[in-house]
């Protein structure tokens, strides 16, 4: 969810964008970071731990915890919280140490 | 080889760029975040402190205006989004950037200040890895830098001052916020803090914690709990609340990786809130190039940053022979600026801390 | 106490209200700011002088209750919202009250709210008598409350879809 009114911010209109999470079309404000952009859109699952499985979700935001590690354009481990958004990123949910395929 | 290496371009990296700057040192500031500004980029609060460190006027505010002054200097080279990995023997600083983080730079410098700040702390308890249990700096970072929403009921873990300010900075942007939980028996942020979010309608339970979280795939309900003097829980006082966001504001500990590993000395300073690197009075640390200024030489407030961030900037700069003829007036003004900042009974702690960090006379 | 609910006591707010004297005479501040901390805006926005000028930066605001013309100009100017003018000359049964508000929505000139407590309970619907938006956005908003009610209505809640 997004917050339209702010007593003392203005959010200004951004360039919407495209992207997909684990095939499934999203949108998300470009530049934003992707995590960011999961969150407004409700998803809180982001990865699965390596043993048990356990969803992960967003923690720090500073690129510094790595429960926010996902496969982007087929890229594994990529820090979300700290990477901008960009037109058809390719993301998919991280299960354990992600693969490189 | 640029002059002086800003490792951190928060209010103390910026602060310190600013100042070497004007000198006339040549400025490589190098900083990880999205945006130059570390976490004055989300404050919407005023802030406290004097007329010249900003008091009144909002921390993005602030942020806007340090990065303005910055980009007026064409002596500043700014390296953002990019990642310091490594300090190494032979004084390699190693830099990553790019989406896959691919990309790497290496530099060295005649000097280094580090400003990289404090990352928040965990707090144990039941399921506390479950989506929806969020730092509070990063809740504070999603609402006021994005403008998203984290969840839509939340239950606010210390009231310190990011707990209480986070909290005020929820209602704000109409999220609910069902109560906040301080596991020790006072408020220990500001009062004003506290009593504004009070005025509010939300609760404070002092001696209560977090006892655990529940949910299928992210928090669906929290269980907080009355604690003894011995933290431990009281049997009998659980409350169940049906929060679906957890913030945590428990607590920061300096970021201090690369101190480690350029082989400065380093202490564990419990009134610093962690491992810090011993300093000098002018931000030296015992390692003769490096200097340290802000959360990183330990945990304080954004004003302390900005002072400690100018001491380091003008000390580093004066050391590599950049002229300043009133030298010594500047550095005993900003000093006792940054003495009468903590000449109140709340920054007892920290004057001890420092007392304890501070490179003794005789020893390198 | 204080340091354990935020919530002044009356022993604490004793030390900031004025006398009965200068109350019935209009309006004037109160500042209900009690912990030394780093911090003076304050005296640095009243131009007259009424709240005295800091010796120490970590000083409690002293109030000279004579000077003060109730202006509201520091009310704006406290990062902590802890500053409230009050004018009990207002009319015979009701003084107006000024309090700093940074929420939305912002509530409309003549609007009824529901003015709050310390504690954030309601008391009363009172009225509000102006909007003052100020360019630091802290605004400053005036209500009419009953005379009884003067030294307890701190907030306000407004209806509408943000609260």
């Amino acid at each position: 969810m997004r917050i339209k009114e702010h007593p003392i911010l203005e959010f200004n209109q951004k360039e919407e964008v495209k992207f997909t999470l684990d095939g499934k079309e999203l949108e998300g404000y470009k530049g934003e970071p992707i995590a960011s952009a999961l969150v407004a859109a409700g998803i809180k699952v982001l990865s699965r731990s390596i043993k048990y499985h356990r969803p992960r979700g967003f923690f720090c935001a500073i690129g510094k915890c790595s429960s926010c590690l996902m496969k982007v354009n087929g890229v594994p481990n990529i820090r979300t919280c700290v990477t901008k958004l960009e037109e058809g990123m390719k993301v998919e949910t991280q299960k354990g140490k992600g693969d490189f395929n | 080889m640029t002059d002086i290496a800003i490792i951190g371009g928060g209010p103390a990296g910026l602060s310190a760029a600013i100042y070497a700057a004007s000198l006339g040192a040549k400025v490589t500031l190098i900083d990880d975040g999205l945006e130059l500004g570390g976490q004055l980029i989300k404050q919407t609060h005023k802030f406290f402190g004097s007329e010249k460190q900003f008091a009144g006027i909002r921390g993005i505010k602030i942020a806007e205006k340090m990065i303005q002054d910055i980009k007026g200097y064409d002596n500043v080279e700014v390296i953002a989004n990019a990642t310091v990995t490594g300090y190494y023997e032979d004084e390699v600083i190693t830099i990553i950037q790019g989406v896959n983080g691919d990309i790497l730079k290496k530099m060295k410098a005649k000097k280094i200040i580090l400003a990289t700040g404090a990352a928040e702390n965990m707090l144990p308890f039941a399921n506390n890895d479950l989506p929806g249990v969020y730092g509070a700096g990063a809740v504070q970072t999603l609402m006021n830098l994005y403008g998203v929403v984290p969840g839509n009921n939340i239950l606010m873990v210390g009231a310190g001052n990011i707990g209480l300010i986070v909290s005020y900075q929820l209602l704000q942007a109409g999220i609910k916020v069902e109560a906040i939980v301080e596991a020790l028996p006072k408020i220990g942020g500001y009062l004003v803090h506290a009593s504004k979010i009070r005025r509010l309608g939300v609760p404070i339970y002092t001696s209560h914690t977090l006892k655990e979280v529940s949910g299928t795939d992210c928090v669906e309900k929290a269980v907080i709990s009355k604690i003894n003097q011995n933290f431990e829980f009281i049997p009998g006082t659980e409350k169940e609340l049906g929060v679906d966001t957890i913030c945590l504001a428990v607590g920061l500990s300096p970021l201090s990786d690369l101190l480690w590993q350029a082989g400065c000395q380093m202490k564990y300073v419990p009134e610093l809130c962690g491992y810090v690197a011993l300093r000098d009075d002018n931000m030296k640390t015992t390692k003769n190039k490096i200097y340290i200024a802000g959360d990183v030489a330990g945990i304080e407030e954004a004003s302390s940053a900005m002072l400690e961030g100018q001491i380091a900037g003008l000390n580093a700069a004066v050391s590599l022979g950049c002229k300043c003829d009133n030298y010594e007036e500047l550095d005993k003004k900003l000093k006792a600026e940054l003495k009468e900042l903590r000449d109140n009974p709340l920054s007892e702690e920290i004057k001890i801390g420092i007392g304890k960090a501070l490179i003794k006379e005789g020893k390198d | 106490m204080l340091e354990r609910t935020g919530i002044p006591t009356d022993d604490d707010l004793e030390k900031v209200i004025p006398d009965k004297k200068r109350l019935a005479k209009g309006p004037v501040v109160i500042i209900e700011c009690f912990q030394k901390i780093p911090c003076d805006p304050c005296a640095i926005s009243c131009k007259l002088g009424a709240i005295k000028p800091f010796k120490d930066i970590n000083d409690l605001p002293q109030v000279d209750f004579d000077k003060c013309t109730g202006c509201g100009v520091c009310i704006s100017s406290c990062p902590g919202l802890a500053i409230f003018v009050i004018d009990m000359n207002y009319s015979d049964d009701k003084s107006l009250i000024k309090i700093p508000h940074e929420m939305l929505p912002l509530p409309g000139k003549g609007e009824d709210v529901y003015a709050l407590d310390r504690a954030g309970n309601i008391l009363s619907k009172v009225k509000v008598i102006k909007v003052l938006k100020i360019k630091n956005k802290t605004n400053i908003i005036s209500l009419e409350v009953p005379k009884s009610m003067t030294m307890k209505v701190r907030s306000i809640k407004v209806e509408g879809k943000n609260q």
